[in-house]
Parts: C-alpha cells; sequence; structure tokens
C-alpha cells in the first residue's frame, strides 16, 4: 500500500485528462456492447474479441507498411459481415439472452486461441508515425493515438445517436427493441435491420481495435482485462443508448485515473466495479 | 434459463424420477456415493506414478467446484459468477492462516468454510433483497463482487501484490505422499459435496429451490421462503466452494490475486454444470469430469491453445444442441427404452376421507368473521388501485368479488395473498395481522390463491407442482408424503391421470383446474380465486362451477373474482361490488346488481337526468 500521497495539480489534471482518453476508448467498446444488449437483447461477449481480432490484424497490416487507420477501410467491412454472419447464427437458434453470454463466451475463447495460435501469447506493440506525434497543451502531453481515439468516439456515438433518433432506421429499431411482434405486425422488417445493427456492433467493435492497436499493447489474455469495466460503463450509461457509453466510460476512465495519481495504480479496478455493484442494486431494472 | 421447456413427452427429470422410485431406493444414491469414495480412497496404494494423484485431485477438485455452484445456481436458476470470489475467500483464509498465523494445514480448512459461507451470506443478505436481481444481473454483480475481493485483498497485507508462498508449510501425512494426501482430502470433500448436493435435491429445500428456478412469485406464494431459502442455498454452496479453496491453497503452495479472483473459475464450473445438466444433482460432476480430462488430454499433448478453442466449441455446442445437459438427455433415452410405471408410487387418498377430517359442513353465510379488511389502500405511483376497501368475508360462505375492469378487485386479491404489500389499512385473519408480511407467511398461515393465467412450474411435472403447495403452505415435511396429498387434490380437480406429465402438456381447462388442485394442496382455510372461469367453454364452466362448490362443501371459505355473471348468480352467497378502488354495494348477487349505482358502474352512466343527446 503505497498509502495516500497529494499529487500536484499539473499531474492531477494530466491523470483526468488521461482518463478522459481512456475513458474514450471504454465508450467505444461499450457503445457496440449497449446497442446490441438493449436493441437485440444479446449480450455478446464475442464483442471483445471481435475488437482484439481487429487490433491484431491492423498490428499485421501496419508491419506490412500500411497506415493504421488506412486498415479501417479493410476491417470494417470484414467486421461487419462476421458480426452479421453470428447474429443470423444466433437468431437461427432463438438464443436467450442469457445464453447468448456464454455462447459468445466460448466464441472469444476460439478467438483467444486463434490469436494466440497467430501471435502467439507475447505483448505485441504497434509502431507508427502516430505514435511519435505528442503537443503539449498548456503544460499536459496529448499524444495523437489517444486524440483520434477520443475523435472516432465521439464521432461515431454522435452518428449512431441520430441514426437512433432521427432516421426512420432508428425508430424502426428502437420498436423492435421494445416490443418485436407488434414492430413486425407495422411492417418492420425485422430480420434485415437486427442483421444491419449487429453488422453495425461489430464493425463499431473492429474500430475500437484499431484504437487499442493505436495506444495498447496487445496480449491475447488482455481481452478479459477490459470486460469488467466496459460493463460497468455500459451499465452507468443504460443499455441501448448511443451517447451514454461514452459519457459513463469518462466518467469511469477519470474516476480511475484519479484514484491512481491519488493512492496506487493496482486500486483502480475497486472504482469501476464498485460502481458497477452500486448500479445493479440501486437500479437492477435498468438492465432486465 | 433453459428454453426448450420439455421437448420429449412425458420425460421425468432429475430428482423426480430419483424420488419418485420410493424411500427404499432412496438410500442407493447416498449410500452408492459412499461406497465409491472408500474404493477410490484405496488408490493412492496401488501404486501408480504419483502424477495420477494429480490428475485426479483435479478432477475431484472441479466436482466440488461446479456442484457446489450447482447448489444455487443451476437448482434456483440464479447464475452466480461469483463463485471464484467465494472459492478465493476460502483460500486466501486458509493461506493466511498457513503462513502468518502459522496454523497447521487441516485446522485451517474450517475456517476457510467458513469464511467463504460468511461471505456468502453478507453478499446474499444484500443482493437478495433488491426484488430486479435476477438473470444477467445477478451473474454480473456477483463477477463485480470478485474483482472488488480481488483488488482489496491484492493491496492490503493479505496478499501485498506478490501472492503468498507456502513453501514452509508442511503437508500432513494423510496418504503416503503429499499429492495422494491432496487426492484423498479432495476425494473426502467431493464426497461430501455430492452428498449435500443429493440430499438437497430430494428434500423440502430442494423442492423450494427448483420451484424458485421455474417461477418465484409463484413460489412465494404457495408459502416457499425464497429469501431464506436462497441464502441457504448460498451459505452451503460457498462454504463448499471455500473448502474447496482451502485444500487448493496448499496444492498450489503460491496463490496470487491473478489467478484466483477471475473469470475464469466460474466460466469454468457454469461451462461443467451445464454440458452436465443443471437441474441434477449430478449433472456438473458428469461435466467436470468430461472437461477436466478433455483439457488435461490437449494440455498433455501440448496442445493447449487447441484446448482452450475446444472448451469454446463445446460450450458452444452445449447451448444450441444440448440446453438440459448430458444427464437428463441420457435419462431421457433410458426412459424411453424402460418406460416407468405410469402410474404414481403412492396410492391416492379417497376425496371423501379427507373430507371426513373436516369439521361438520357450514351453513352458508351464516359464520364469523374469517378475514376482515378495513381502509385497505393500494397505490401504485400515484394511482390509487385500492382506496381504503372494508369488506368482511365470513366463514364458510362463498363470496364474489364483482365490478369493471380496473376496479381493484384483482388488487385486493394479489394485496390480501401477499403478492403486493398494501400502502395502507389491515387484513386481518382468524384474528391476526397479515398487512405487510411476506407472502409465504401468509400462505403458511392459511390463505390461498390463483392466478388468473396459470403459472405452474414449467419443469416439474402436475404431482409436484402441487406437492410442492402441500409442502410449504400445508407444512408436510416429506416430498413423499406431500405427493400422497397431492395425489387427493389431483383426484379432487380430476387431474389423476395427469399426474406424471409436464405442466405445458395440459389444455387451458386442466392447467387451470391445476391451478385450483395447487391451491387446494395446502388445505387452506380461504381460497382466492382470480377469475378461474376466463377462457372456459360453456361447459368447462359448468364443471368449474361445481368443482368451486365442491370446495366450499369441504369446508373452505371461497372469495372469488369473476366476469361470468352466470357463475356468480349460481356460485354465490354474497357478493361485493368494486369500482374505482372501493367498494360500491354489497349483498346477495341478485338484489346487489338491481342497484341502479352497480348498472351504472357495469353499463356505463345513462345519465338520468340530464338530456338524453349522449350517446350511451
Amino acid at each position: 500500500m503505497s498509502g495516500f500521497t497529494l499529487p500536484s495539480a499539473t499531474l492531477l489534471a494530466q491523470s483526468v485528462l488521461s482518463g478522459v482518453f481512456v475513458g474514450a476508448l471504454y465508450g467505444l467498446l461499450g457503445l457496440g456492447l449497449s446497442l446490441s444488449w438493449g436493441l437485440l437483447k444479446l449480450i455478446n461477449l464475442a464483442h471483445f474479441g471481435f475488437a482484439f481480432l481487429a487490433a491484431y490484424l491492423c498490428y499485421q497490416m501496419a508491419s506490412m507498411g500500411i497506415d493504421p487507420l488506412l486498415t479501417l477501410l479493410v476491417i470494417v467491412p470484414l467486421f461487419f459481415a462476421l458480426g452479421a454472419a453470428l447474429h443470423a447464427a444466433m437468431a437461427r437458434f432463438e438464443i436467450t439472452p442469457f445464453n447468448s453470454l456464454l455462447l459468445t463466451f466460448g466464441l472469444t475463447g476460439i478467438i483467444e486461441a486463434l490469436i494466440q495460435s497467430i501471435w502467439t501469447a507475447d505483448f505485441r506493440k504497434l509502431e507508427s508515425s502516430y505514435g511519435d506525434h505528442t503537443w503539449k497543451v498548456a503544460g499536459l502531453y496529448v499524444p495523437l493515438p489517444e486524440l483520434i481515439t477520443l475523435a472516432l468516439a465521439a464521432g461515431l456515438s454522435l452518428a449512431v445517436w441520430g441514426v437512433l433518433r432521427y432516421t426512420d432506421l432508428g425508430k424502426a429499431l428502437r420498436a423492435s427493441a421494445e416490443d418485436a411482434p407488434i414492430a413486425a405486425a407495422f411492417g418492420i422488417h425485422q430480420r434485415r435491420n437486427a442483421l444491419l445493427l449487429a453488422g453495425t456492433c461489430s464493425a463499431l467493435a473492429s474500430v475500437a481495435g484499431v484504437c487499442l492497436a493505436l495506444g495498447f499493447t496487445l496480449a491475447p489474455s488482455q481481452i478479459y482485462a477490459w470486460v469488467g469495466v466496459v460493463f460497468a460503463a455500459v451499465m452507468l450509461g443504460g443499455l441501448g443508448r448511443a451517447l451514454a457509453p461514452l459519457i459513463a466510460g469518462i466518467v469511469i476512465g477519470v474516476s480511475e485515473a484519479v484514484t491512481m495519481a491519488v493512492t496506487a495504480p493496482s486500486w483502480a479496478p475497486l472504482v469501476s466495479f464498485t460502481l458497477l455493484i452500486a448500479i445493479l442494486l440501486l437500479r437492477p431494472g435498468r438492465v432486465a | 434459463m433453459t428454453p426448450a421447456a420439455s421437448t420429449v413427452p412425458a420425460a421425468e427429470a432429475g430428482q423426480a424420477a430419483t424420488a419418485a422410485a420410493g424411500p427404499s431406493a432412496a438410500w442407493r444414491v447416498p449410500l452408492a456415493i459412499v461406497a465409491a469414495a472408500v474404493a477410490l480412497a484405496f488408490m493412492p496404494w496401488l501404486g501408480l506414478p504419483a502424477f495420477y494423484d494429480s490428475l485426479l485431485y483435479l478432477v475431484l477438485h472441479w466436482i466440488v467446484l461446479a456442484t457446489s455452484w450447482n447448489i444455487l445456481s443451476g437448482y434456483t436458476g440464479y447464475f452466480s459468477f461469483g463463485h471464484g470470489a467465494f472459492f478465493g475467500g476460502g483460500l486466501y483464509t486458509s493461506a493466511t492462516l498457513m503462513d502468518k498465523a502459522g496454523w497447521p494445514f487441516l485446522w485451517t480448512l474450517p475456517a476457510a468454510a467458513l469464511v467463504a459461507c460468511v461471505l456468502g451470506l453478507v453478499v446474499g443478505a444484500i443482493v437478495f433483497r433488491v426484488k430486479g436481481v435476477r438473470g444477467e444481473v445477478f451473474a454480473l454483480l456477483t463477477l463485480a463482487v470478485t474483482f472488488v475481493l480481488g483488488t482489496v485483498i491484492v493491496n492490503t497485507p493479505i496478499d501485498g501484490g506478490n501472492g503468498v508462498s507456502l513453501a514452509g508449510v508442511a503437508v500432513p501425512k494423510i496418504g503416503p505422499t503429499p499429492s495422494a494426501t491432496f487426492y484423498l482430502l479432495a476425494l473426502a470433500a467431493a464426497a461430501v459435496t455430492l452428498l449435500a448436493a443429493w440430499g438437497i435435491a430430494v428434500s423440502k429445500l430442494g423442492a423450494g429451490l427448483f420451484a424458485i428456478h421455474d417461477d418465484e412469485d409463484a413460489a412465494e406464494v404457495m408459502g416457499v421462503p425464497t429469501y431464506r431459502y436462497k441464502l441457504i442455498a448460498l451459505g452451503i454452496s460457498c462454504a463448499l466452494a471455500g473448502l474447496a479453496g482451502g485444500i487448493h491453497a496448499l496444492f498450489l503452495n503460491y496463490v496470487t490475486v491473478g489467478e484466483v479472483f477471475t473469470i475464469t473459475v466460474p466460466l469454468t464450473v457454469v461451462l461443467m454444470s451445464i454440458l452436465g445438466g443443471t437441474r441434477h444433482w449430478a449433472g456438473p460432476a458428469v461435466g467436470a469430469v468430461a472437461i477436466t480430462l478433455l483439457l488435461y488430454s490437449f494440455t498433455a499433448a501440448d496442445y493447449a491453445i487447441a484446448g482452450k478453442a475446444m472448451i469454446g466449441v463445446i460450450l458452444i455446442a452445449a447451448i444450441l444442441f444440448m440446453p438440459d445437459g448430458i444427464l437428463p438427455r441420457l435419462q431421457r433415452a433410458w426412459a424411453r427404452r424402460w418406460p416407468a410405471p405410469a402410474a404414481p408410487a403412492c396410492a391416492p387418498l379417497p376425496a371423501a376421507a379427507a373430507a371426513a377430517q373436516r369439521a361438520a359442513a357450514p351453513t352458508p353465510g351464516a359464520g364469523p368473521v374469517l378475514l376482515r379488511t378495513r381502509a385497505l389502500a393500494k397505490s401504485f405511483r400515484g394511482v390509487r388501485a385500492l382506496a381504503g376497501v372494508d369488506v368482511e368475508v365470513r366463514s364458510g360462505e362463498i363470496l364474489g368479488l364483482i365490478g369493471p375492469n380496473g376496479s381493484g378487485k384483482s388488487t385486493f386479491i394479489n394485496v390480501v395473498s401477499g403478492h403486493f404489500v398494501p400502502s395502507a389499512g389491515s387484513v386481518v385473519f382468524e384474528g391476526r395481522e397479515l398487512a405487510g408480511r411476506a407472502a409465504h407467511r401468509i400462505a403458511q398461515s392459511g390463505i390461498a390463491r390463483t392466478y388468473q393465467i396459470p403459472r405452474p412450474f414449467a419443469h416439474q411435472s402436475v404431482l409436484d407442482n402441487v406437492a410442492l403447495a402441500a409442502m410449504f403452505g400445508g407444512g408436510i415435511g416429506s416430498p413423499t408424503a406431500a405427493r400422497q396429498e397431492a395425489m387427493t387434490w389431483l383426484s379432487f380437480a380430476g387431474l389423476q391421470d395427469k399426474a406424471q406429465v409436464r405442466p405445458d402438456e395440459l389444455n387451458l381447462h386442466q392447467r387451470k383446474f391445476l391451478e385450483l388442485a395447487r391451491a387446494l394442496a395446502s388445505r387452506p382455510r380461504l381460497v382466492l380465486l382470480d377469475e378461474v372461469l376466463c377462457g372456459l367453454t360453456p361447459s368447462e364452466i359448468d364443471d368449474a362451477v361445481a368443482l368451486v362448490r365442491r370446495i366450499r362443501d369441504q369446508g373452505a371459505t371461497v372469495v372469488f373474482v369473476e366476469h361470468v355473471m352466470r357463475a356468480v348468480m349460481a356460485l354465490t352467497d354474497r357478493v361485493v361490488v368494486f369500482d374505482q378502488g372501493g367498494v360500491l354495494a354489497e349483498g346477495p348477487a341478485a338484489e346487489v346488481m338491481q342497484r341502479p349505482e352497480v348498472m351504472i358502474a357495469y353499463l356505463g352512466a345513462p345519465q338520468a337526468g340530464l338530456a338524453g343527446d349522449v350517446d350511451a
């Protein structure tokens, strides 16, 4: 135990900033999870597997000299198709939400084994020109990869929010989530919409994966390290909502970063999980 | 939890089949467990290589963990992802006591079980109080508890971040070698765990837990103390996990938080239990043996990665193709080859015998007051469903509750039966105040109810559905005696031929009668019937009317909510008319229905005093 030390104002500001950055990634990872859970009633643990698979693909292509952001052109359509295919399979078997959790956990295990057999269990770090750029603004360091993550997270969350709120597709999706048979009776093409949404969720996971590759070291075992905290962000925000995961992610990221600055880094999980417990106990209806 | 209710007709799964074989056969299972454990205890002296001891230790270790998990999660459907926390609690208790306090290893084991048990009871006492915490919420909550506990341990002197080394602790000489000692300890733990899992499955406790799995609210209303039962199951489950943790601490010799407080432990036990079958006491053990040996065969052949993928494939295949698990699947195949005797093992008691035990047939409407409500009120976020209701129910009468939709009739039933807690007012039954009491207490004090839409326990036979009410509402201790009592009431309702089928094979008419049999099996003094006739054909209504009359003739008082006026007129001694949450009128049906205010409430206001330009 390192005990409590009062950090300087600059250090505190820097940790708040890094909390915002890591929180943006929590939010980006949580966005697809929240949509899938809230609107499709599927708890997709494979979301994390997809994100890491995308991260490794990005790493592989970048090490062959392709710009990491350009890899999105390949990765996003690929994962859209993967997500839609997974959904088609789960819809075919009429999986309950709880069984979807177990099934996608099995899938995540397979993805983990696949990654390990191709890229080994060693830590991998993507080297790109993005990593060299760090600006100093008002005494605070702002690294470019993190900034890209924040921009992507904010942009995508806003875009999804706009689609859900203002387009016919968004209204149809929300109606299906509320009462599927009635929505179908009103002529909503549920199967097509669900495939589209499931594909989008996986595509969002793959974007998060590219951000992960830009900013973090990768190892297959790290897949599970993100599960708890991202679930906390999703629940704190509420299911099936677009902007909430980002906001909740940043709240958790900042509180973790400040905890780390004030006490020791090993205390950080306490914040997110205590928050999660509190939410689940006080607002269980939010999930069910 | 499992989507496939009963795909194979008349297939009896799990405990029902075991117990239906009769009391003499019931002792075969524990004898077999003990005999197997004794036989396996000679293993270390066979001179096999030491590595077999360790492999078998791991198999037994996972049997304990998976089976203990199943006692709460499999039986009740509350899937806990926090088994790692309770296992880890026991492990660190044992490690700390050995390392820091210098306790001998064997003495730390009861402490490990105790600490894990207390931990589980504390978590359960909080979590089970919140009504919405079921399914995914309970799973995530217990997982979060695991990580919180792990974080606390790693940051405090219990672990200190570097793990605890137990290199200096002596392994007691129970077996010829240290690995044999661990094997023997795990064997004993596995035997105890399996005995506990079996004992619970065939007892009243197990019946209550299985009912919670199918419909917790209905179980509570039938007299199952759901909160206490869940807590007991969690306590036993955690104590056994803690015991496994205590043994495992010294087996590992070096313990770290990162390996214990993870998602891996709960997911492995979930996988094992689902694969084997969660509704059977032996299911998780079957799954544990299969998975452990499979994983071992992969790691031994240096295909650890393929093994990891294989686990994923098995989990997916199990959920898609065998949602009930291996064991129930085998049992069904067995039942098809060797069909069980169709007749129940217990002879039905003649209904007349039950009637004879009752007091002399009461004279309608003349009895003393059985139930009295005073200013009974219930509001839902400002909507007053009941606004100060005074009703008296006299012993031996049939009282009809009528009124337009939304007038508060069903709410009245729900409040009196304890399904809802009243906002204000009192409910006095046989001189005792019931308002605010838990629903299972009300059921036990002699009030039973039916649901408008029948809510049978889908995974249990019709007989066991009724036996549950006899056990909990009627206070019968032994499941066998309860089944005999249940058979009486099934015959009473004309369902004796359907005793062994699942409720989903009954038609609506039969399911309504099952609701009645279930309500009667607790031998209530007051029966609350919520629209039993709704949805029935005219001839079925005639049957049901005759049945309700016979219920009263048996000695029970009946309150029934009904819209079918023909039945109300034929059956009731008295009616109470509800309107807008209050009592509008009461008296004999024929007289009350003539009153203008009742006609207005039913047919809408003709606005007699005004000009007739409103089109009614």
